[in-house]
Formats: C-alpha cells, sequence, structure tokens
C-alpha cells in the first residue's frame, strides 16, 4: 500500500486545484466503481450500486478530502520577491526554510524578515518567497498563483511521514476499501473525494447536498496525545484507527459509534475511541445537509498535523480500511 | 451624469430594509426581462431568456443591501440610541448626517464640540453605544411622533463627479455600483444561455440572501458583481495595494469565503486580455462576497466576482472610478457573450 500513499501524498493539490490529485485517483477506482463523476465543485464521485439486499438501499457517503493545505501567492516585489497568503490553516512556524512548489513546477524557498527577536514567531506577512527571480518582470509566479510543500514521501518501519497525510491517507483509505469491498453489496455507495476541506468543508457540503445520503462517514486524520508535552488526548499511534464521537464541530451519531465499536470488536480490529478538541471534518456538512443523515467518521491518528511531516501508523491505516470494509459489507442497524 | 449610479445610491436600503432600491431596479429592468418575481427574503430576481444556443442557466448576483444604523431606543431626552447594520468603523460615524425611518426624518449623529473636549479625550474613541441621533425633538414624546424603535437610518450623501466626471462619490457604491452594472447588463441583447439576475438582500449581515436566490437560482454558473475596498492610498513598504482606483476591473482569485472556480477565472482574465479590457487581481486572502454563499448553494455552483474597487467602504461617503465601472460593464458582458458549456469542461 505505500507505493498507492506515496503516489498520493507527494502530488500537488492545494484546496481549490485538486486537479492532479483527482487525475491521480480516478483510474484507480473506475474499475470498482459503476459510474464515476465530478460534480461542479470538482469533487469526484465513485458510485458503487447496491445489488442485493432491499429495494430501497441506504444511501452511504464516504467523503476523503483530496486538498492539502497551501500558500498563494499575493505581491510580487520590485526585486522578485513573493509575499504570500495561507490556504487554509497554515501556522507561520512550520514555514522558515521551508519549501514550496508552483502548479508549473516552479520551487520557491520560504524566507523571512530580519529578526529583531529570535523569540518570537514572525506572523505570516513578515515571510516571503524566494523563487530565484531578481525582478517582478522576471519571476515566473503570478498573484493569485497557489503552491503546495514540498518533502518526499519516507516509511521508517509501520511510521509513514509525508506532507499532506491530511487527508491523502483518507483518500487511501477510501481507494484500498473499494478495491475490497465484495462485487455485491446492499447499500448504495458514494465514495466522494472532496474538495476544499481545508478551506472550511465547502466541497463535502456541495457533495452531500447532490448526493442527500442517509448515512455518511468522513476519513480523515486526528491530533494524538503521544508526544511530549502533548495537550491531553486519549489517542496514539499504533492502537487501532480512531472512531470519531465529538469533535468541535460534530458529534457524532451515537447509535453510527455504536455500530462502528461492534463491527470492530466482531472482526478483531483494534480501535480507540476519539474526542477531539479542536478542528473538525467533511462529517460535519455531511450531517447537516439537506434533512440530515446519519454521520461519523472513522479518523487516521497523525502527528505534526499541518506540518511537513504529518506521519500516521501504517497498522493504523490497515484498521482503518479493514474497519470500513466490515462497516459497509454488514447491514446498518442504526 | 451618470444618472443610473445617482438614483441608485441616493435611494436608501440599509440589509433587511431593501424594498425601496428593489421597487426602483424593478422599474428599471422590467421592459428589459422576461418575468421577474421577489422570493421570501425579499430578493429581486430576473430572468432574460437566452437566443437558445446553449441550455445552460446562468446566475448574475448583486446585491442591493448597504450598511446603515437601526434604532434601539428613545432616550427621555427625545435622543436615540442605535446599532450598527454591517460592519462599521465606530469613528466614522460621529458628526454625520443620517435618514430615519421610513419618512426619512433628518438626524445627526451628536459629537461633543471641541470646544468642550478635556485634554486626553482627543485621543480616545467613541463608541457607538455611547453616541445618539440628534432629530431636534424636545423630548422622547416628540420624537416618538416621528420614529420608533426598529426604524433604519441610513446615511445621507448626495452622487457627485470629480475629476472631469471620471470619478464619482456618493453612499453606498458597495453595491449599488454592482446593481447598476447587472442593470446595464439586463439592457442588452440576449445572451447565448438563460441569465438569471439576482438582486440579493442582506450581504452586509453574512450573504443571507444570496444563499436562498442561488438555491432556487438552479443555475450551472454565476458571476457577482461587487465594489471591493480600495487600500490604494501611499504606503512606504514595497506592498502592493489591493486593488487600486482607476487600474481596471477587480478580479476576485481567494478570499476568506471562497476560491474562485479556476475555469471561470481563467476566461474572465483571458477575455479581458484579448478584448483590451483592464483588470487587477486583486489580492488573494481576507474579505468575502456573495460568492461565498453561491458557490456552496445546492449541489455546488461554479462561480467568480468581479468587483468596481472603492476607497472608503462603509462610511459614509465612497470614491470609485467611473472607468471602472464602465470596465466592469464591459468585461462582465464580454465574459457572459463568450461563455459556453465548454468553458466548464474538465478535460
Amino acid at each position: 500500500m505505500n507505493d498507492l500513499i506515496r503516489s498520493l501524498v507527494e502530488a500537488y493539490g492545494p484546496s481549490g486545484f485538486e486537479d492532479g490529485v483527482r487525475d491521480l485517483i480516478r483510474p484507480l477506482i473506475e474499475p470498482h466503481a459503476d459510474e464515476v463523476t465530478v460534480d461542479a465543485l470538482g469533487n469526484l464521485i465513485a458510485r458503487k450500486r447496491a445489488t442485493t439486499g432491499e429495494a430501497n438501499p441506504l444511501k452511504v457517503m464516504i467523503a476523503a478530502h483530496m486538498d492539502e493545505i497551501g500558500i498563494m501567492a499575493s505581491h510580487i516585489t520590485e526585486k522578485g520577491f513573493l509575499r504570500f497568503t495561507n490556504i487554509g490553516g497554515v501556522g507561520s512556524h512550520t514555514l522558515l526554510g521551508g519549501r514550496v512548489r508552483f502548479a508549473d513546477g516552479t520551487l520557491g524557498i520560504i524566507g523571512v524578515d530580519r529578526m529583531e527577536d529570535r523569540n518570537s514567531i514572525h506572523p505570516l506577512n513578515k515571510h516571503f518567497i524566494d523563487v530565484g527571480a531578481t525582478s517582478r518582470e522576471n519571476c515566473p509566479v503570478r498573484v493569485g498563483d497557489a503552491a503546495h510543500f514540498v518533502r518526499p514521501f519516507e516509511a521508517r518501519g509501520r511510521h509513514l511521514t509525508a506532507k499532506s497525510m491530511d487527508d491523502r491517507i483518507g483518500c487511501a483509505v477510501a481507494i484500498e476499501a473499494l478495491r475490497r469491498l465484495p462485487a455485491d453489496v446492499s447499500h448504495d455507495l458514494y465514495f466522494v473525494f472532496s474538495v476544499q476541506e481545508e478551506v472550511g468543508t465547502r466541497g463535502a457540503e456541495a457533495a452531500a447536498n447532490g448526493i442527500m445520503p442517509d448515512v455518511s462517514i468522513a476519513l480523515d486524520v486526528t491530533l494524538t496525545g503521544d508526544v511530549p508535552e502533548s495537550r491531553p488526548m486519549d489517542v496514539r499511534l499504533g492502537a487501532g484507527p480512531a472512531i470519531k464521537v465529538k469533535d468541535s464541530g460534530m458529534i457524532a451519531h451515537a447509535g453510527l459509534v455504536r455500530l462502528m465499536r461492534r463491527r470492530a470488536e466482531e472482526a478483531g480490529i483494534d480501535y480507540q475511541l476519539e474526542v477531539l478538541e479542536g478542528g473538525t471534518t467533511d462529517a460535519r456538512p455531511m450531517q447537516l445537509a439537506g434533512p440530515g443523515s446519519v454521520a461519523g467518521c472513522i479518523s487516521i491518528p497523525c502527528r505534526y498535523v499541518h506540518t511537513p511531516s504529518e506521519t500516521v501508523d501504517a497498522s493504523d491505516v490497515e484498521g482503518a480500511v479493514a474497519l470500513l470494509v466490515t462497516l459497509l459489507s454488514a447491514d446498518m442497524e442504526l | 451624469m451618470n444618472d443610473l449610479l445617482k438614483q441608485l445610491t441616493e435611494a436608501v436600503g440599509v440589509s433587511g430594509a431593501e424594498k425601496e432600491v428593489r421597487l426602483l431596479i424593478r422599474d428599471l429592468i422590467a421592459d428589459h426581462v422576461d418575468e421577474w418575481s421577489v422570493d421570501t427574503m425579499g430578493n429581486l430576481t430576473a430572468t432574460k431568456r437566452g437566443t437558445g444556443d446553449y441550455d445552460m442557466r446562468v446566475l448574475v448576483d448583486a446585491h442591493m443591501d448597504e450598511v446603515g444604523l437601526l434604532i434601539t431606543d428613545i432616550d427621555s431626552s427625545g435622543m436615540l440610541r442605535f446599532t450598527n447594520v454591517g460592519g462599521f468603523d465606530d469613528r466614522a460615524l460621529l458628526g454625520k448626517v443620517v435618514q430615519v425611518g421610513p419618512h426619512k426624518v433628518t438626524g445627526v449623529i451628536g459629537a461633543r464640540a471641541i470646544h468642550l473636549l478635556k485634554r486626553g479625550e482627543y485621543s480616545k474613541v467613541v463608541r457607538i453605544d455611547a453616541m445618539r441621533i440628534d432629530i431636534g425633538a424636545k423630548n422622547k414624546e416628540a420624537a416618538s411622533s416621528s420614529v420608533k424603535v426598529g426604524d433604519y437610518a441610513a446615511f445621507v450623501t448626495e452622487y457627485e463627479e470629480l475629476d472631469g466626471g471620471r470619478t464619482a462619490i456618493g453612499k453606498a457604491f458597495d453595491n449599488r455600483a454592482g446593481c447598476a452594472a447587472l442593470i446595464e447588463l439586463l439592457r442588452g441583447e440576449r445572451y447565448p444561455f438563460d441569465l438569471v439576475a439576482a438582486f440579493t438582500v442582506q450581504e452586509e449581515v453574512g450573504l443571507r440572501g444570496a444563499k436562498i436566490a442561488a438555491f432556487n437560482a438552479r443555475a450551472d454558473a454565476a458571476l457577482v458583481l461587487e465594489c471591493t475596498p480600495a487600500f490604494d492610498l501611499p504606503k512606504e513598504q514595497d506592498r502592493s495595494p489591493n486593488v487600486a482606483l482607476g487600474k481596471g476591473v477587480s478580479v476576485y482569485v481567494m478570499d476568506a469565503r471562497t476560491i474562485q472556480d479556476p475555469r471561470l477565472v481563467a476566461h474572465i482574465m483571458a477575455t479581458g486580455d484579448s478584448q483590451g479590457i483592464p483588470y487587477q487581481v486583486r489580492q488573494p486572502g481576507g474579505g468575502g462576497t456573495n460568492t461565498g454563499a453561491i458557490q456552496r448553494a445546492g449541489a455546488g455552483i461554479p462561480a467568480a466576482t468581479l468587483a468596481v474597487p472603492g476607497r472608503y467602504a462603509h462610511t459614509p461617503t465612497m470614491m470609485i472610478s467611473l472607468d471602472d465601472y464602465d470596465n466592469i460593464v464591459r468585461l462582465a458582458d464580454a465574459t457572459l457573450r463568450t461563455l459556453t458549456p465548454d468553458t466548464f469542461r474538465r478535460d
């Protein structure tokens, strides 16, 4: 599965500019879906129809977002340096010395204005990007061009590190689950690879309004409490996928949480329960779309979220795939 | 004199009370559209059917509402307490003339004369909750005969043209400039597709009208016409203005609420380049327009924003370049005339 993960996490796809990731995923899922479409905002939707079971099957939407955080050029100086703004939650303490790449391949290095005080973190607008230009005229970047952070994928035993585990690892789980599902299923499954999650779960909102699911499951990363001096949180790497109970934007449907736990226990899959104090996922707009849906989230624990070295554990990823497959293959009594 | 801008900016339509502007616009467009209606929120929606070349519906939005004030209490001395409707810098309010309620009672936001200020008070900002509107009434009873709690108040600013008629000042260019441009589009020839014009309410309090208008429009694409704050006064550092007056139509790429549809943005820029219509990319980052609500309506609508740069937004007097205004009409029209379903192909 590492080859799949590597190709996904190294692809270019800041929020709003997910075309490359979509082009990568589409051929991987087409053999396993009955129809594949792209909606108005760019969400990639793979539908696997119910072939067994009741006449009116449940519509189940599974969402993993394709986009990643990044930056956008907002000004080119006379000497050809870029000022920039954030796309999604970019912490300015993660920037200095980092590298970014624009859609056309241009590489940029992030520098910072002269530091009077080395103990303070400079705000975003005191940073600049050096793309090797010497003037506004020979700068290859225009105001409005987007870039993503650059860092190669690395596997250290079970620990996998990359710049965009959030949420290409969710995409990998969805792709792998779609491959492993039996040919015949009893629910109408909509695997949605969504856009613009990092800027406010915008893509999944539109996709959910189009699909109107009965049951919604987001696949996304969550924070952990297992590193030195971390904020207390009872989720750690390697202890299995996390079944979300609550985050700051959504309270998961209690019946769906119970069902996920039961299916995990029946299949002997290790799992953790997650309460996340900050942040939310595509499960929020799916829960609130149209007349509402039964919503939950399977999370992949991840250290160093929104830094260039987001780190997950391969066994948690495997567990998430197994849990999703067993959940979608069986009855859903909520 | 641009009579359309004069009429529209001198009309009063604070968020939630846009009726006067709605009726004015209805009369200005009625002969140029195939049908019009008003929805539950008060949005005025008009359809100009296309020539039939493309089976497509394109929504063009301009919000009718303006920022203003709302009367919250009349005190025993006949002074009116008020709160803001939409965002204000409190410092822009003192000493300004306002018109209150449906009868447009004149009042002034009173300020203590400088003769009576104590040392140290000069440097303090008076907050909105300490201000009063003075309508010259002797007491509460007298004030209550012409004004009631819940009445809206708007600024009083006459439209004027400066600089040989290429610059204009007035109130509420945000967003009567967009409304005027949309009216001009409706007065033109039919487009190759059905054009749905939405003059929307309550943008300034959170994009509320557009959410409903977009849901009902069932559009395949959307264009939002706006007036965006220009921060183009001289600065010491090498930092670009977000947009500058007279430098062309402001094209959005990203703001706090949207990433504009890249296909539509590319089409707008290509149209501007090929037809020689000046435009400038608005500095990406903050701000937000009705595009934020429209893009996510229903199952999603590809959307982009064009704006006239305006100085001194959300104060009683804004300034725009009439060249920029003429250019937004040209660029919006040319963008729409060359828009086809192929614009949105993804391969």
